[in-house]
């Protein structure tokens, strides 16, 4: 085992994993699966008609409309405009993102480290953590001018709770063995909260900005369908409001694709940050 | 500690001979809890581990054996009494809980290697963080310690690639490199099947004498006591007291045919029946506390 995976790049254990993948039954499982879902909603809407998906446009209907050059609903993958949705929602999940892992991370680390910082903190927390971020939507359009920052807040709200209570947790999950031996060696307590805090925290963190870009999608949709001129959100609640019924089908397929691609990022980052961890598992846990 | 470049010995007092490491227990008492309701883990235990020697504690599991480590290495306070380091109080009057230190480090029961680091990492960590070393100096005389304990093919491997009995023994070196006075192993190959353990029994003797550290070690198997301690100190069920101390005079260096000499049978005989005696009473008092 040892020899196996001394020299190994990381490069090199991508590809191994990717080898290890397309020799399981995973990946041709997982076509079954989406072929099944497509006929299913092809046999539903298009060859049996049922009277419930009546006004639903097929899948042939949608994919004709999503690569038309001239689309009938005015949105395709040769229209501008509909790049132009992607980056707006794209830009707004990133900048959420991005502060809810910067504010969350560390007051998640502060409440896992330091009982007393969290004995203030947490009730207040704990009591604002239910609120679902669209009970928000007010608040934010009163608190904050134009249609930008309202969208971006209520976005950034539903991250940062997930970011820093998975730090926290991360905190908590530490053993405290692993401080004892910190201290015996003679770190000092920033040197332990460096080199053991931090580190002993990273699968709960990535785990948590895992679950945070999730959300983040998820509320970034309820804050564009209330306010916003651009972003697959308001793509989706305008075509309803405007018939415009394939549209929608093209909006939300959109949002699986990209938000699936962000997800995936946060992980691979999360990968290539813990290495140890990664070759803990490709050896398959076995001690 | 030959192998080291003269420069790095410089920063090793445990290069001259070791007379150095001895802990003395006085009457130490601890009380969980308050003081008159509380549960009594320790009772009013003397006794003492001598430098550069083995002391092996025996006792029946949640007998109150790891409180008296956790007292040494400073993790809790204990609730009279005191301990010294050779002529240094750790704790005692006034000062009820010992500072943590790179004079005492404790080999954990489930193992502390941290994951995040490489075996290397690990091993430097001590005198980098202390600030004792340059880091080039560190990692000079961690690859000499490690190559020296057989660990130089695992330097760069992380510790959830290599199997736990090696795991152990890098976390030994991590404890070496710092020169300490006293490494306070807190039955550091329970985990193990008993073939792994006799590899480790002979590793850590083998570690021990070309570093002549002190060390105080936890177990609750008499046979691994007798085999690896100069003395043997067999403690009572809770609360924890000295009941025997024995001099064990097989001569070291010992390795496994020990196990089968007469001296060793004679020395198990004389203690398995105390031992025996302890293990029912701590298993009579888990019946009653259900």
């Amino acid at each position: 085992m040892v020899a196996n995976t001394r020299n190994l790049t990381s490069l090199a254990l991508a590809l191994h994993r990717v080898s290890l993948w397309l020799k399981s039954s995973r990946p041709y499982l997982m076509l079954i699966g989406f072929a099944g879902f497509l006929g299913f909603w092809y046999l539903s809407v298009e060859v049996w008609k049922l009277p419930r998906f009546s006004e639903m446009p097929g899948p042939t209907q949608v994919v004709r409309e999503w690569f038309s050059k001239d689309p009938t609903y005015g949105l395709s993958i040769f229209v501008p405009e509909y790049y132009m949705h992607i980056w707006v929602s794209t830009r707004r999940i990133l900048i959420a993102f991005f502060l809810a892992t910067a504010i969350g991370v560390p007051l998640g680390l502060f409440l896992g480290w330091s009982e007393r910082f969290k004995q203030f903190v947490f009730p207040v927390f704990e009591l604002l953590r239910p609120v679902p971020p669209l009970a928000w939507v007010p608040l934010a359009i009163v608190m904050f001018r134009g249609s930008e920052t309202p969208v971006i807040f209520l976005t950034f709200l539903a991250s940062f709770y997930a970011t820093a209570l998975n730090t926290m947790l991360g905190v908590e999950s530490i053993d405290v063995s692993y401080i004892r031996a910190a201290d015996c060696l003679g770190a000092t307590r920033w040197q332990v909260f460096r080199h053991v805090i931090v580190p002993g925290a990273m699968p709960f963190i990535f785990t948590g900005l895992q679950i945070s870009v999730g959300v983040a999608w998820f509320s970034l949709v309820a804050g564009e369908m209330v306010s916003g001129q651009y972003g697959l959100g308001y793509v989706i609640n305008t075509s309803y409001t405007m018939v415009r019924y394939p549209t929608i089908i093209i909006g939300m397929v959109t949002l699986g694709i990209v938000g699936y691609v962000t997800s995936a990022a946060v992980r691979l980052v999360g990968d290539y940050l813990m290495q140890w961890r990664t070759r803990e598992l490709a050896l398959g846990g076995d001690r | 500690m030959s192998v080291l470049p003269a420069a790095v010995q410089s920063f090793s007092p445990g290069a001259e001979p070791v007379r150095k490491g001895r802990i003395r227990i006085n009457d130490v008492v601890k009380i969980y809890g308050a003081d008159d309701t509380g549960i009594l883990a320790v009772d009013h235990c003397t006794f003492e581990v001598p430098p550069g020697e083995i002391t092996v504690v025996v006792g029946p599991s949640g007998c109150g054996k790891t409180t008296l480590l956790n007292a040494i290495a400073g993790f809790h306070s204990i609730s009279s009494g005191s301990i010294y380091l050779d002529d240094q109080m750790l704790c005692g009057p006034g000062k009820l809980k010992a500072q943590p230190g790179p004079d005492r480090i404790v080999v954990f029961q489930n193992g502390a290697l941290f994951p995040w680091k490489t075996n290397i990492e690990n091993v430097t960590f001590g005198p980098i963080m202390q600030g004792a070393m340059s880091s080039a100096e560190a990692y000079d005389k961690a690859r000499d310690m490690m190559a020296d304990a057989g660990l130089r093919d695992v330097e760069h491997n992380y510790p959830g690639e290599i199997s736990s009995g090696v795991r152990r023994r890098v976390e030994i070196v991590r404890a070496l490199m710092n020169n300490p006075k006293i490494l306070l192993l807190d039955e550091p190959y329970r985990a193990l099947d008993s073939l792994t353990k006799s590899v480790m029994h002979e590793a850590l003797l083998e570690i021990f004498y070309k570093n002549r550290v002190s060390i105080f070690f936890i177990t609750h198997d008499l046979e691994e006591a007798i085999f690896l301690g100069h003395r043997v100190v067999i403690m009572t069920t809770r609360p924890c007291r000295p009941k025997k101390i024995l001099d064990i005079d097989i001569p070291h260096p010992r390795d496994y045919s020990v196990l089968t000499a007469k001296r060793f049978r004679e020395f198990m005989d004389e203690t398995v029946a105390a031992v025996h005696e302890e293990a029912i009473k701590a298993f009579a008092a888990g019946e009653k506390e259900r």
